[in-house]
Formats: structure tokens, sequence, C-alpha cells
């Protein structure tokens, strides 16, 4: 079981309220990300649900249990961090074993344990080596492999693939992926990368100073942004805000429109521009357009479009798929 | 730096780097050579450098006429006790500034230090009587007592300098695993700053052993350490220079090598981490 | 890591250091302080009185404390001088590629371990010994007479030896120092032009500058306090030729047994000290990030 619930959950360090107030529920089982910029918060609403900082208001509950004022050892809960934190002093073996060693399970036992948990992790050949001796993804499967001995209520996980080249990150956030399916335990994630949180998650929980801007699956939060912040958050490349009179001419103070949701013509459409930069992946063209009257438009379109600096297009908004925000920046019906 | 360097550059740097080392270790190789003369070879003109009757009778008459074995070892009790004592009360007190900083924290580091930056002649008197009320002059007590105080910002000012170096995840990381505070000094973080630790223990014992004020005014004869023992030598009878050089050599010999070993964390402990 | 949990036995934790330390601190110190104030002399129990000022109006008119006063300047000064110009010196040579360098790192830290007592009788003896002492032999090699160091010279006489003690220290600290320079700095102004001197002046200096401030400082501290180089040397003489204020303090207290008076010493030397702190505290504390 492993189901979180805060309730008007708070923290200040000093006079500065870094989270003012916060209502979340994590179902048991759910894969739940944390997204948002640095200094939102997130890893401290983290650290506050591990108990490695005091709430300044509010409470948490896990399955049910008050737990707020539980030292972290004893909330069931175990924790990969940003870092590793491995012990750099103990071989894997011992790495993984400590939490186990702490709960004074037998030694027996535990070796059964380690062994089972480096079997599924690969790391049954690196059980002797030190964690110096190995790489940044081994590294990360022993901070997983201690994490998940312990049967926890629920995996927090800090970052965990910040310190990973961008190859590697792409295979651990499959496996991360692939053990949740795997142990069907609640596992909450902070991430500052919006990728890694519309691949992996159930659930996102986008945060901005300190502050739920929106909570949903990740096609929801794709499709029906609450709000600007999340609108330019969410979605790679990022969503063309536009304001001014085109926006006031669709009634609202902002209107947002993804560069995948525009048609892009050589000959007719509604806005008219010039091709900026053209970035060719191969796989998708990525045109930056300079259109008059409205400024720079971000257009995703095929791979073999063939434009270039300086070309003229013209470009048409899908039917449908405008947001609409009104002058709070919340998005309008 | 990769510097270009012609060999006849090298050359000349090392023969006079050579010449100055040798200059400045000269005193110290001069006592321990004389060490091995007799009496009378020791104040010979013109002085024999390596040519003489080497003798161990030296090191035979001080260990035997004197009490030398007796305070040798009070200098191994003071040193060692004030220091461990010292660690072992500084442990928990670097961890809570280590891991804990709060808004006091520089404030109560500062404060340590100023502590050791009070004259002891300026509590000479005080400590003097204290001493001599409580039965404490002349005890190895008293002395590791006294010490351990000298030296106990400098021990909490290295081991935090050292405990700073954590990485503090790895202690949450002890604390998510379920370690109680116990565990987590235990099994975490003293390995962790194990190098460091033993560099701290080391430079304190130095700095304990070679302490000449509190030993020389507070211990005069039982509980003498070697500091005091050897001012002794101070107005002698007779022929004195190969036993004093025997003295000497085997007072500082031991120092000498530990504190060849501990060079490198010398800067760091002696500075309070400001030169590192 | 700052749960309310982990702030009460962290305060719980630091305590016997900070309640020690304060003991040490105040005890000592106030009973000094009123010590100064009385009449209380050692070989007279029971004659105590309170004396008001004249203990730190007998102290500081006393001839001996001004010699001592300069004496103690002259000591420090001279160290100073000796060890941090020379440290530099030799910090520069043993940064230089050669070889053994690790051998003769060691030759020039070894006298910094060798206990006060020791140097201060080894030097005085063996070296300085207007007899038996080797710059004597030399000197009558050379068809000189020999020179009197203790009796003719005593305060340079033992300010040679502190400096022989403290050079290995100020070496070190700037030879770490120094291997801390960046050596892309170094490179970038070597393209830029300048020659070795004016790296020197224009790269080293100011990457030493800190490094050479620490050192006065903290080998101030210890300097203030010379004692057994003193007690073992001279005794302070001849006369009071080479008594420095840490001497006086303790010649007043322990040999005439004039508690009063040595308090108000200890409580002027307290005074001295701390304002050479002040300045060491904030040299340290600038670098703390607590």
């Amino acid at each position: 079981m492993g189901r979180i619930t805060l309730r008007n959950v708070a923290k200040r360090f000093g006079d500065v309220a870094v989270i003012p107030s916060i209502n979340l529920e994590v179902e048991d089982g759910e894969f739940v990300v944390f997204v948002g910029p640095s200094g939102c918060g997130k890893s401290t609403l983290l650290r506050l649900i591990a108990g490695l900082e005091d709430v300044s208001g509010g409470v948490i509950e896990i399955d049910g249990v008050n737990a707020t004022e539980l030292p972290p050892a004893r909330r069931g809960l175990a924790m990969v961090f940003q870092s590793y934190a491995l012990y750099p002093h103990m071989s894997v073996r011992k790495n993984i074993a400590f939490p186990l060693k702490m709960a004074g399970m037998e030694p027996a036992e535990i070796a059964r344990k380690v062994e089972a948990a480096a079997a599924v992790l690969n790391l049954t050949g690196y059980l002797d080596r030190r964690p110096g001796q190995l790489s940044g993804g081994q590294r990360q499967r022993v901070a997983i492999g201690r994490a998940i001995v312990r049967e926890p209520a629920a995996f927090l996980f800090d970052e965990p693939l910040s310190n990973l080249d961008a190859a590697l990150r792409v295979n651990m956030r499959l496996e991360i992926s692939e053990l949740h399916q795997t142990l069907k335990t609640t596992m909450i994630y902070v991430t500052h990368d919006q990728v890694e949180a519309m691949t992996m998650a159930d659930k996102i929980v986008v945060l901005n100073l300190g502050r739920i801007e929106q909570v949903g699956s990740p096609l929801d939060l794709y499709r029906a942004p609450a709000n600007l912040f999340v609108a330019g958050f969410i979605g790679s490349p990022k969503m063309n805000l536009i304001d001014g009179p085109e926006a006031a001419r669709q009634g609202a103070a902002t209107i947002g429109l993804r560069p995948e949701h525009i048609d892009l013509s050589g000959s007719a459409g509604i806005w008219r521009g010039t091709v900026g930069i053209a970035e060719h992946l191969g796989s998708d063209t990525f045109l930056r357009v300079q259109v008059e009257g409205i400024g720079m438009i971000t257009v995703r379109a095929g791979g073999d479009t063939d434009l270039r600096h300086g070309d003229a297009v013209w470009l048409t908004p899908q039917p449908g798929r405008m947001h609409r925000f009104d002058a709070d920046g919340k998005a309008m019906a | 730096m990769a510097r270009k360097t012609t060999t006849a550059r090298k050359a000349t740097v090392t023969m006079l780097a050579w010449t100055i080392g040798f200059i400045i270790f000269f005193p110290v190789l001069w006592t321990i050579l004389t060490s091995f003369k007799t009496e009378g070879e020791a104040i010979a003109a013109p002085p024999s450098f390596l040519f003489f009757d080497w003798t161990m009778e030296n090191y035979l008459t001080v260990n035997e006429r004197s009490d030398y074995p007796r305070h040798f070892w009070n200098s191994v009790v003071i040193s060692v006790g004030s220091t461990l004592l010292g660690v072992l009360i500084a442990i928990p007190a670097a961890w809570s500034l280590a891991f804990v900083p709060g808004r006091r924290t520089k404030d109560v580091l500062m404060w340590m230090l100023s502590t050791k930056m009070m004259p002891a002649v300026g509590v000479l008197v005080p400590m003097y009587l204290i001493f001599r009320d409580a039965g404490l002059l002349d005890t190895k007590t008293g002395l590791v007592g006294v010490l351990t105080l000298i030296n106990l910002p400098i021990i909490v000012w290295m081991l935090y300098t050292y405990f700073k170096e954590i990485p503090a995840e790895i202690l949450e990381a002890a604390r998510m695993d379920g370690a109680s505070l116990r565990s987590e000094i235990l099994y975490v973080l003293t390995p962790m700053a194990l190098p460091g630790i033993a560099s701290t223990l080391l430079l304190n014992i130095i700095l304990a052993w070679n302490e000449a004020f509190w030993t020389l005014n507070l211990a005069a004869a039982k509980a003498a350490p070697l500091t005091a023992f050897i001012a002794s030598y101070s107005s002698p009878e007779g022929l004195f220079y190969a036993k004093l050089s025997a003295a000497s050599t085997m007072a500082i010999a031991p120092i000498l090598i530990l504190g060849w070993f501990s060079q490198k964390q010398l800067v760091r402990g002696l500075t309070f981490g400001a030169v590192k | 890591m700052a749960t309310q949990h982990s702030r009460t036995v962290a305060r719980l934790m630091i305590s016997p250091a900070v309640i020690l330390l304060l003991l040490w601190m105040i005890v000592p110190l106030a009973m000094t302080l009123y010590f100064s104030f009385l009449r209380y002399n050692l070989l007279m129990p029971g004659m105590e009185e309170w004396a008001g000022f004249s203990n730190y109006r007998y102290f500081l008119t006393d001839p001996a404390f001004f010699t001592a006063l300069r004496n103690t300047l002259v000591l420090v000064a001279g160290v100073l001088l000796i060890t941090v110009i020379g440290g530099i010196l030799l910090a520069l040579l043993l940064d230089q590629p050669m070889w053994g360098q690790g051998i003769v790192r060691i030759l020039v830290i070894a006298p910094f371990f060798v206990m006060p007592t020791v140097s201060a009788l080894v030097w005085t003896n063996m070296f300085m010994n207007p007899v038996n002492g080797l710059f004597a032999h030399a000197a009558k090699a050379l068809g000189l007479q020999p020179y009197d160091f203790l009796a003719q010279s005593p305060l340079l006489s033992i300010t040679l030896i502190v400096a022989w003690q403290w050079l290995p220290f100020a070496t070190l600290i700037l030879l770490t120092a120094l291997q801390s320079l960046d050596s892309e700095q170094m490179e970038a102004a070597a393209m830029d032009g300048a020659g070795p001197l004016s790296r020197f002046i224009y790269v080293t200096m100011p990457h030493l500058t800190r490094s050479v401030t620490v050192v006065i400082l903290i080998q101030t501290i210890f300097l203030l306090s010379v004692f057994a180089e003193i007690l073992v040397t001279t005794n302070g003489g001849p006369g009071t030729a080479s008594t420095t204020l840490t001497y006086l303090v303790y010649v007043q207290s322990m040999l005439q047994f004039d508690v009063g008076g040595g308090a108000a010493g200890g409580i002027v030397a307290v005074i001295l000290a701390n304002i050479v702190a002040i300045f060491l505290m904030r040299m340290i504390g600038k670098n703390l990030q607590a």
C-alpha cells in the first residue's frame, strides 16, 4: 500500500514561504511526477514527504496514518537521491543490505533479498565492487536496489537522472518505468524535465512558486493546460503564445497554439511570414517563422520540408486546437 | 603546469633547494649525530661530522640515570589522552555544526576559535590556583584536562572542515534507510571521515606533545612530560652535550615521524581551513 | 536536513564542547580580572585586600613593562619578517620542478615538529655557546673572536631560534597556496605577454596576499605567547633585555608570587592579543560559509 495525502502542507524558511499551502492526493500504485522550473519547491515538497524537513503547517498522511511527526526512518518510504548518495566505503552488496541491516533482519534473509534485487537490476556481477568503481548508470541502479529491498510503501525519486548523459537517461527512464510496471508500488518522481514527466507519469503535478498549477494525466495537461504557465511548460517545442490584436480578435488576452497544430503552405493561408531559422532533425523540421503583425512563431513540419532561411510561407492554425487565456492567464472555456 | 624546463635549470633548482633544505634541517641532524658521540667528541674542536666513534652510551645513560622513560610515558599519556578526549567531545559537536547548520553556526565556530586566541598567560594565575586547590598540580589528569581544552577548538574546526566535505545527502540516505543517529555516525559518517579524523588525531598529538607553556608551569616533577624534563637541562653541570642530544633525539623522533606523515593536513588544520 | 528533531539532537550533541569552552573561557578570565584588583601575594596568604587600579598603575608604569612591550614587538616583528620573506622565497623555490622535492619538503618542515624546549637548548648550547658552540668553532677557525650570542644580543638570538621554528610553517602554507594557483591563469598571463617578473607581481603576489595575511595573524597569536624559548635560554635576561610581556607576567606571578600584579599584566596581554585576534577572525570568518 502507498497512498499519500497532503493536506494544507506548508513550508516556510524564516520569512520565506517556499510552499504556501498544498493539497494533494497520491493514489496507491500511482506514478506521480512533480515537475516545474528550479526553485518551484518540488524538491522541498518531496523532502517534506520523506520527513527530511519539517512541515511548517498541514498534515501528511501515509496510508491513512498521520505521518507528519514521524522521523524519516519510520515512514516506510525509500528515496533515490540526485547524487545517488551511495555509501562510498561499502561494497555494492553492503550498500543494498544497509537498510535491511538497520531493520535488524537476519543475515541469511538479507543475503537472499540482496541477491534477488541484484538479479532484477543486472548488478549480480558487481556486488563486491565499491560505488567508486561503477559507471553512472550502475550507481543509479544500486541506489534503486537499496530502495527496493526495503519493499517501501512508496519510492521517492529526487531528479535521479540529471547526472547521467542523454543516451543513458533515456535508458534509465525506460528501466524505471518498467520497474514501476513490475512492482506496482507508488512512485513520486521529481524532475525539471517535462519530457521525463510526460513519458513516465500516470499523473503530473506542475509546480510553480510553491503552488500547484495543475494536476492531471500527461495528455490532459497537453490537451487542456489550465493556465499560461502549464501551457508554456508542457510540450516541446514550446507552445506559441500570442497576445495583442490577434488575441483580441479571438476574444482572449493571449492565445496559445502548439507548433504541431499549425498547417504550413507555400501559397495560401491566414498568416503570412518569412522563415528565419529552419532546424532539420530528420524526422521533423522546426521552423522559426517571422509573421507580420504577430512576431516569431515556431512551426513543426514534416521531416522532408525543404524550406530555408528567407523563404516566404503561409501559416494556418488547425481548427479547434487553439487555446485561449484571459488576462489572468487562466484558460477560457 | 606544463612548463618547459631545461635540465640545467632543473639541476640548479635542485642544488639550491637541497642546500637550503640541508641548512634548515642541520640543527636537527647535528643533534642526532651528537647523540652518538662521547661527551669529549661532542665539544671537540674542530668538530667531527661523521668520523667519530659511534656509541649508544648516551642513550643508555639517559635511560638509566634519569627518569627519562617516565617522562616519555607522561608525554605519551598527556598528548594521546588529551587528543582522544578532545576528539570524543568534538565529533558530536562537529556533526551538529556541519550537518545541522543554523543561523548561529558561524558564530559558534568563530567563538570557539576566539577561545584559542586567549593568551595563556592571561589565565596563568587562576589556573595555577585552581590546580593547586584541586590537587591537580603535577598530575597527568590535570595536564590532560588543560590540553584538551586548549586544543578542543582546533579539533572541532578540523573535524568540521572534514565533515563539511561529506555530502549531506548520504547521511539523509542513511536516515531514510532507517539508521538511528548512533548508526548514522558509527556506520556512515565515521568511516567516511576516517582519513580526516586520523589527520586530526595526528596533528593534535603533535601540538599537545610540543606544548610548552602549561606543561612547564603546571608540572614540575613526577607528571612532567618531555618538554618540562628537557628544560631541566638548561642549568647543567659538567659535560652534557651528548646526553642532551640523546634525550632530545628521543623526544623529537616520534613526533618528527608522525609530523612527516601529517604534513599535507597540517596546513588546513593550522589555518582553520582558511588555506587548503 | 533540518527537522525540529535533528535540531534538538544537534543542540544536545554540541553542548559538551560549548559548555567546556565556556567554562574555560569565563571562569579563569573572570578570576584573573578579579585578582587584578586585589593586593594579593601568595607569600602572604589571608592578607588580600581591594587595591583598585593600583596593580594596573604599578604594572603599566614599571619600566620593565615598556622594555617587555618593546621586546615583544621586536620579537614578533622580527620573526614575522624573517619567516614571511623567507617563506615566500622558499615556497617559490620549492614550487619549481626539481629532483627529490618530497625529501626537501621533509627537511624544511622538520623544525616545526621540534619541541620548543629542545630547539632552544640545542641552539643555545650546541650552536650559540661562545666556548663549545658550532658558531664559536667556526669563528675561531676563521681567526675571529667568538661571539656570545645570548649575552650580547639575547633578543636577536631568541628571534633567530623562534624564526627557525616558524619558517617551515610559513613555507608550507605559502607553498600550498602557490600550488593552488590556477596554472591556466599563469598561462593566460604568459600569452598576454607578461614576463616572469610581471607574472610574479600581477598574478602570484595577489594570489598569495590572503595566505600571507593568514600566516601573519596566526603566527602573531602564537608568537605573543612565546615562553619556553625564553625560559630555557636567557630567563629574560640579562636584566630584562629579553623579557617579553608573557615572560614578565610569568615572573611576576610565578616567581614573585604577586598574584594581583600578574593578573593585571595578564589582562593587559589579553587585550593586546584580542586586537590581533579580531583581525584574524575577520579573515577566517569571511572564508567560512556556514
